[in-house]
C-alpha cells in the first residue's frame, strides 16, 4: 500500500508540470501586447514600460516561466494587478466559502443519490427505477443557475424559508451558516446527484448479478447485508471515480452558484478577476483549482486500494 | 493485378449494411429518443425560421410596455426594455444552437485528428497525446473556460472555441480506441498487407466503424456545450449584448426575479428541454448500437 | 420410520421469458438421506442448477416461481417459507457450493472475514470466535497456514484453493445438507481429484449429506451412493449407483453411459449423445427423450410418460421399462 501511494504521488509530478506550463502559457495567449492589456487601455507609454519591467516581460519566456514556477512552488502566486493584494492571500480568504458550498453540495448529492441509486438497482424496471433514471437524465440537463433562480423564487420569495442571497460565516452561528447553504447546496448538488445516481444504479445492478452475491445469499446473509456490504463495496469503485470527477464540476459550478446567491467565494473572485483581466489572479485560481482536482483524484485512486485489494499490489 | 488479389479486395467490404439496419430498427423502438429527436428538429426549425415565426422585432424596445406579463399582445411577456420575450427567445435559440454546433465542431476536429494519430503512430506519440489529454481533463472545465475567456476577452466565439477544446479529449479517446480495435481486426490487416495506403484504411474502415459512437458522443457533447454556453453567457463571458442567447436572457432576467419571473423561467425551460433532448437522444442512440460497436465509446 | 433428510416432491418451476412463463422443472421428485451422497446428473440445460437453487430458495423472485410441489428438509416445508426463516436456514442447515470458484467469492473482503461473517450470522458470538472458527475450517479443508491465509483476499488464491475456501464457507456451520453444483468442472483434472477427495473426506467427517450435481457419470460412480438422472426438466431415472451402471433402466441413462469415455478419465465435458436437449418451452409431446431415443416406438411419441416405480427400488420414466434390456457400462 505504501509503495502504491508513493508511486501514485510521484505520478502527479509530470502532470503538475504540464498544468503549470499551461497556466503560465495563459499570459502568452493574451492577444497583442500583454503589457498594454495589463496596464490598461489608457496607460501612458511609461506606465506600459513599467508594467513590462515589473512583470519581467522583457526576459526570455523560459526565464519568465522559471521565475513564475519557482515562486509558485513557494506558495507565492504573485499579486493582483488591481488591488496589489497577494493572490495566495485572496484565494485563502475566499476558500472557506467555496469549500463549505462544495461540501454542502456533495453532501446533498449523496443524500439523494445513494438511496435513489440503491432503490433503482433493487427495483430494476419498476417505477422506482424509472423515476430514478428520469431524475438522472433531467438532473444533468438543468442549467444550475436556473435551478438556483427557481429555488430562490420558491423558497426565498414565495415561501421565505431560506435566505435568497448572502453568506453567513460559521463564526456567526452554525445554524445561520447552514441555512444559508441549503439552497446553494441543492443548486450545485442536483447535477452531481443525478450523475452519481446514474453510476450507482448501473454498477450496483452489475454487482448484484455477480456470483459472489449468490454465494453470500446461499450462506444465509440477509438481503440488506448483501446489498449494503458486499454490493456497495464492490459497486463503489466506478461510483467513487464519478464522485472524484464531480469535484471538478463542483468547482466550476460554484462560480455560477456563487454568482446567483451572492456568495463571496473563489468563483466570485474568479469572475471579478476575469472581468478585470487580472491575469495573476486568474492564473492563481486555475492553479489552485487544478491542484484541488489532482489531490481529489489522488484520494480517489488511493481509495481504490481499499475498495479493491487487487489494486494494492499492482 | 491478379484475380486472387481482386477477390481479396472484394472480401474487404466495409461493415455489412445489416448492422446499420439493426441499428435503425433498435433505435425506432426507443420511443423517448424518437420524441427527443422530433423535439430537436422542431427547435432547429423554429430557430431557422425565426424571422417568419417572430411576432415582434426582437431588438425593438418599447419603454411604454416593459415587464409585461405573458398573454395579451406578447405570448411570453416583455423584458425590462419592453422587448418581446417570445421573439427574442426564437432568435436567441439560433445563437444558442449555432454556438453549441461551433463548440462540437471544434471538439470533433481537434479530437478526431489527434485520435487517429494516437491510434496509428507509435507508442511514444500515443503516450504524449494521451498525457496531454489527461492534463487537459484534469482542469475543472468551467474554470478553464472562464480563464481562457478571461485572457482572450469575452466573446461568444472565444467561449465556444474554448469549450470545443475542453471537450476534444473525449473524441480523442473515442477515435483512438476505435483505431486500436480496428487495427487488430483481420480485414484491416488484410487491407494493409496488400498495400492499401493508410488514409484509405481510415476512410474505408476506421471512420465507418467510429461513426456510430461518434454520433452518440456528438449528441452528448452538444448537450454539454449548450449548458456551457448558457453558463458562460449567464456569467457575461459569452454572447455580448445586444445579441442574446437563452443563457444571457436569463442573466438579464435574473435582476427581475421577484417581479418578472417569466424572464428567467421560459428561457431556462428551453435550455433544459433542449439539453435533455440531446442527452436522451445520445443515450437512445448508444442503446441502439450493437454490443460490437458500443465498446468504442 | 422417519422421513429422509430432504424430500423433493412434484416440484414444478416456471421462468418468465419473452414468451411469457415457461415451465423449466416438471414434477421433479427425489430424496436424500442423512449422510448420503446423491448424484444429480444430466446434460446441460436439464435443470440441475434450477433444482438446486429452488431447494435453497435462491430463485430470482421476480423472474421465477414455484407452481407446484413440496421441498421438506428434516420434516420442515421449505416451499412458501417466509424469506427471513429461509435465510436463517441457508448456510446453517443447508448450503451450496458453486461451479465458479474464480467469481464466487467477494473480491473486496478477506476470505477469513467472509467465512466469519457466515459463522456470526448463524452462530452469533464474538468476532474473535467467528474468526477462530473461520481459521479452523480453513485448515480443515486443507489450506496450509490457515492462520495467515485467512487474511488473504480471494485473488491471492488459485482456483482449486478458492474452491476449498468455498467448501470451508459452506461447511463452517456444519449444515446437514450441502448441494455442490459442478464444484470441479472449472478446475484442472488433478485439482478436480483433490477437491473430490476433500468433499468425500468432509462428508465423512461432518456426516453431511451431499447432493452432487454433475455432467459426469464417472464422478458419480466415484463418490455417490445413489443417482438422480435428469433430462429436460424431468427426473428420468433414480437408482442406486451400482444398479444404475450395471442395469440402466432408462434409454437416456444408457446413452449417457455409452457416451462416457472411461470411468477413470474425468475429462470434464460431457461426451456427446446425438441430438440436443429441447429448449424449455418447446418440449416434444410424449416422452421428452423420444426424438433422440434409439428404442423409440409409436406410443412414445404421444403419451406423456409417468415415473414407474421399479421392483428393485428407484424409478424410470420410460414406457418400455419392463421390456427393454439396456446396456450398462460394466
Ligand atoms: N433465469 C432463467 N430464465 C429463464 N430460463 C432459465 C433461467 N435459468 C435457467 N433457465 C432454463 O432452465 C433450464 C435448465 O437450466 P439449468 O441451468 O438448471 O441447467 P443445468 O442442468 O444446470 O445445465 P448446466 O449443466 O449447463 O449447468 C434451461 O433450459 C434454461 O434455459
Ligand atoms: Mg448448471
Amino acid at each position: 500500500m505504501l509503495r502504491y501511494t508513493v508511486r501514485r504521488v510521484l505520478m502527479m509530478v509530470p502532470l503538475l508540470f504540464l498544468v503549470s506550463l499551461g497556466v503560465f502559457a495563459l499570459v502568452l495567449m493574451i492577444p497583442g501586447d500583454p503589457a498594454i492589456t495589463i496596464a490598461g487601455e489608457n496607460a501612458t507609454e511609461a506606465q506600459i514600460d513599467a508594467t513590462r519591467e515589473r512583470l519581467g516581460l522583457n526576459d526570455p519566456v523560459l526565464v519568465q516561466y522559471a521565475a513564475w514556477a519557482g515562486n509558485a512552488l513557494t506558495g507565492d502566486l504573485g499579486s493582483s494587478l488591481f488591488s496589489n493584494e497577494s493572490v495566495t492571500g485572496a484565494i485563502a480568504g475566499r476558500f472557506p466559502v467555496t469549500l463549505a458550498l462544495t461540501l454542502a453540495a456533495m453532501l446533498i448529492a449523496l443524500l439523494i443519490a445513494v438511496p435513489a441509486g440503491v432503490v433503482a438497482a433493487l427495483r430494476r424496471g419498476r417505477w422506482q427505477d424509472r423515476g430514478a433514471t428520469l431524475f438522472a437524465s433531467v438532473g444533468i440537463s438543468l442549467p444550475n443557475f436556473w435551478v438556483g433562480i427557481l429555488l430562490i423564487m420558491a423558497f426565498a420569495l414565495a415561501f421565505p424559508i431560506f435566505p435568497a442571497v448572502g453568506y453567513t460565516p460559521i463564526s456567526e452561528g452554525v445554524g445561520a451558516w447552514a441555512r444559508g447553504l441549503v439552497l446553494p447546496g441543492i443548486t450545485l448538488g442536483t447535477a452531481v446527484a443525478a450523475e452519481i445516481t446514474r453510476q450507482l444504479r448501473g454498477s450496483l445492478t452489475d454487482t448484484l448479478q455477480q456470483d459472489f452475491i449468490r454465494t453470500a445469499r446461499a450462506n444465509g446473509l440477509s438481503g440488506r447485508a448483501v446489498v449494503l456490504k458486499h454490493g456497495m463495496k464492490n459497486a463503489a469503485v466506478p461510483v467513487v471515480t464519478v464522485i472524484g470527477f464531480q469535484v471538478g464540476f463542483l468547482l466550476g459550478g460554484s462560480v455560477i452558484v456563487e454568482r446567483v446567491f451572492g456568495l463571496p467565494g473563489l468563483g466570485d473572485l474568479a469572475i471579478r478577476a476575469v472581468l478585470q483581466r487580472d491575469i495573476p489572479m486568474i492564473q492563481g485560481i486555475v492553479v489552485v483549482a487544478a491542484l484541488i482536482v489532482m489531490l481529489v483524484n489522488l484520494v480517489v485512486d488511493l481509495s481504490y486500494g481499499w475498495l479493491n485489494p487487487k489494486v494494492r499490489q499492482a | 493485378m491478379t484475380a486472387t488479389a481482386l477477390d481479396r479486395r472484394e472480401a474487404l467490404a466495409p461493415p455489412e449494411p445489416s448492422a446499420r439496419a439493426r441499428f435503425v430498427r433498435r433505435f425506432r423502438r426507443q420511443k423517448l429518443a424518437l420524441a427527443a429527436l422530433v423535439y430537436l428538429v422542431l427547435v432547429v426549425l423554429a430557430a431557422a425560421l425565426a424571422p417568419l415565426l417572430a411576432t415582434h422585432d426582437p431588438l425593438a424596445q418599447n419603454l411604454g410596455s416593459v415587464l409585461q406579463q405573458p398573454g395579451g399582445g406578447h405570448i411570453l411577456g416583455t423584458d425590462d426594455l419592453g422587448r418581446d420575450v417570445f421573439s427574442r427567445a426564437l432568435y436567441a435559440g439560433r445563437v444558442s444552437l449555432v454556438a453549441a454546433a461551433q463548440a462540437v465542431g471544434v471538439a470533433v476536429v481537434l479530437g478526431v485528428i489527434p485520435g487517429l494519430i494516437a491510434g496509428y503512430a507509435g507508442r511514444k506519440v500515443d503516450a504524449v497525446i494521451m498525457r496531454l489529454t489527461d492534463a487537459l481533463m484534469s482542469f475543472p472545465p468551467l474554470i478553464l473556460a472562464i480563464a481562457f475567456v478571461g485572457v482572450l476577452g469575452p466573446s461568444l466565439t472565444n467561449a465556444m472555441f474554448v469549450i470545443g477544446v475542453i471537450f476534444a479529449p473525449r473524441f480523442v479517446r473515442l477515435v483512438r480506441g476505435t483505431v486500436l480495435s480496428i487495427r487488430e481486426e483481420t480485414f484491416v490487416e488484410a487491407s494493409r498487407s496488400i498495400g492499401t495506403p493508410t488514409p484509405r484504411v481510415i476512410l474505408r474502415h476506421v471512420l465507418p466503424n467510429a461513426l456510430s459512437p461518434l454520433i452518440v458522443q456528438i449528441s452528448l457533447t452538444a448537450a454539454m456545450a449548450m449548458l456551457a454556453e448558457a453558463s458562460l453567457s449567464f456569467l457575461g463571458l459569452g454572447v455580448q449584448p445586444p445579441d442574446a442567447s437563452w443563457g444571457s436572457m436569463i442573466e438579464r432576467g435574473f435582476r427581475y426575479t421577484a417581479t418578472a419571473p417569466w424572464l428567467t423561467v421560459f428561457p431556462g425551460l428551453l435550455i433544459a428541454l433542449t439539453v435533455l433532448a440531446f442527452n436522451i437522444l445520445g443515450d437512445g442512440l448508444r442503446d441502439s448500437l450493437g454490443r460490437e460497436i458500443r465498446r468504442g465509446s | 420410520m422417519t422421513e429422509p433428510l430432504l424430500v423433493v416432491e412434484g416440484l414444478e418451476v416456471e421462468f418468465a421469458t419473452d414468451r411469457g412463463w415457461v415451465q423449466v422443472l416438471d414434477g421433479v421428485s427425489f430424496t436424500v438421506d442423512r449422510g448420503e451422497t446423491v448424484g444429480l446428473v444430466g446434460e446441460s440445460g436439464s435443470g440441475k442448477t434450477v433444482t438446486s437453487l429452488t431447494v435453497l430458495g435462491l430463485l430470482p423472485p421476480e423472474s421465477a416461481r414455484i407452481t407446484a410441489g413440496s421441498i421438506r428438509l428434516d420434516g420442515r416445508e421449505l416451499v412458501g417459507l417466509p424469506r427471513r426463516k429461509m435465510e436463517a436456514l441457508r448456510g446453517d442447515e443447508l448450503s451450496m457450493i458453486f461451479q465458479e470458484p474464480m467469481t464466487s467469492l467477494d473480491p473486496a473482503f478477506r476470505v477469513g472475514d467472509q467465512i466469519a461473517e457466515v459463522v456470526r450470522r448463524h452462530r452469533g458470538g464474538s468476532k474473535r470466535a467467528a474468526w477462530a472458527r473461520a481459521v479452523e475450517v480453513l485448515s480443515t479443508v486443507g489450506i496450509p497456514h490457515a492462520e495467515r491465509r485467512a487474511r488473504s483476499y480471494p485473488h491471492e488464491f488459485s482456483g482449486g484453493m478458492r474452491q476449498r475456501v468455498m467448501i470451508a464457507m459452506a461447511l463452517s456451520c456444519e449444515p446437514k445438507l450441502v448441494i455442490a453444483d459442478e464444484p470441479t468442472t472449472a478446475l484442472d483434472v488433478t485439482i478436480q481429484a483433490q477437491v473430490l477427495d476433500l468433499l468425500r473426506a468432509m462428508r465423512d467427517e461432518f456426516g453431511t449429506a451431499v447432493v452432487f450435481v454433475t455432467h459426469d457419470l464417472g464422478v458419480v460412480a466415484d463418490i455417490c451412493d445413489r443417482a438422480v438422472v435428469m433430462y429436460a426438466g424431468q427426473v428420468v431415472e433414480r437408482a442406486g449407483v451400482d444398479a444404475l451402471y450395471e442395469h440402466p433402466r432408462h434409454p437416456y441413462t444408457e446413452a449417457l453411459l455409452s457416451a462416457m469415455p472411461q470411468l477413470t478419465a474425468r475429462s470434464g465435458r460431457l461426451a456427446t449423445i446425438p441430438g440436443s436437449t429441447p429448449p424449455a418451452g418447446a418440449m416434444p409431446a410424449g416422452c421428452r427423450f423420444h426424438p433422440r431415443c434409439g428404442h423409440v416406438v409409436d406410443a412414445c411419441r404421444d403419451t406423456a410418460v409417468a415415473e414407474h416405480p421399479l421392483a428393485e427400488g428407484g424409478t424410470s420414466r420410460c414406457l418400455r421399462v419392463s421390456e427393454l434390456a439396456l446396456k450398462g457400462s460394466a
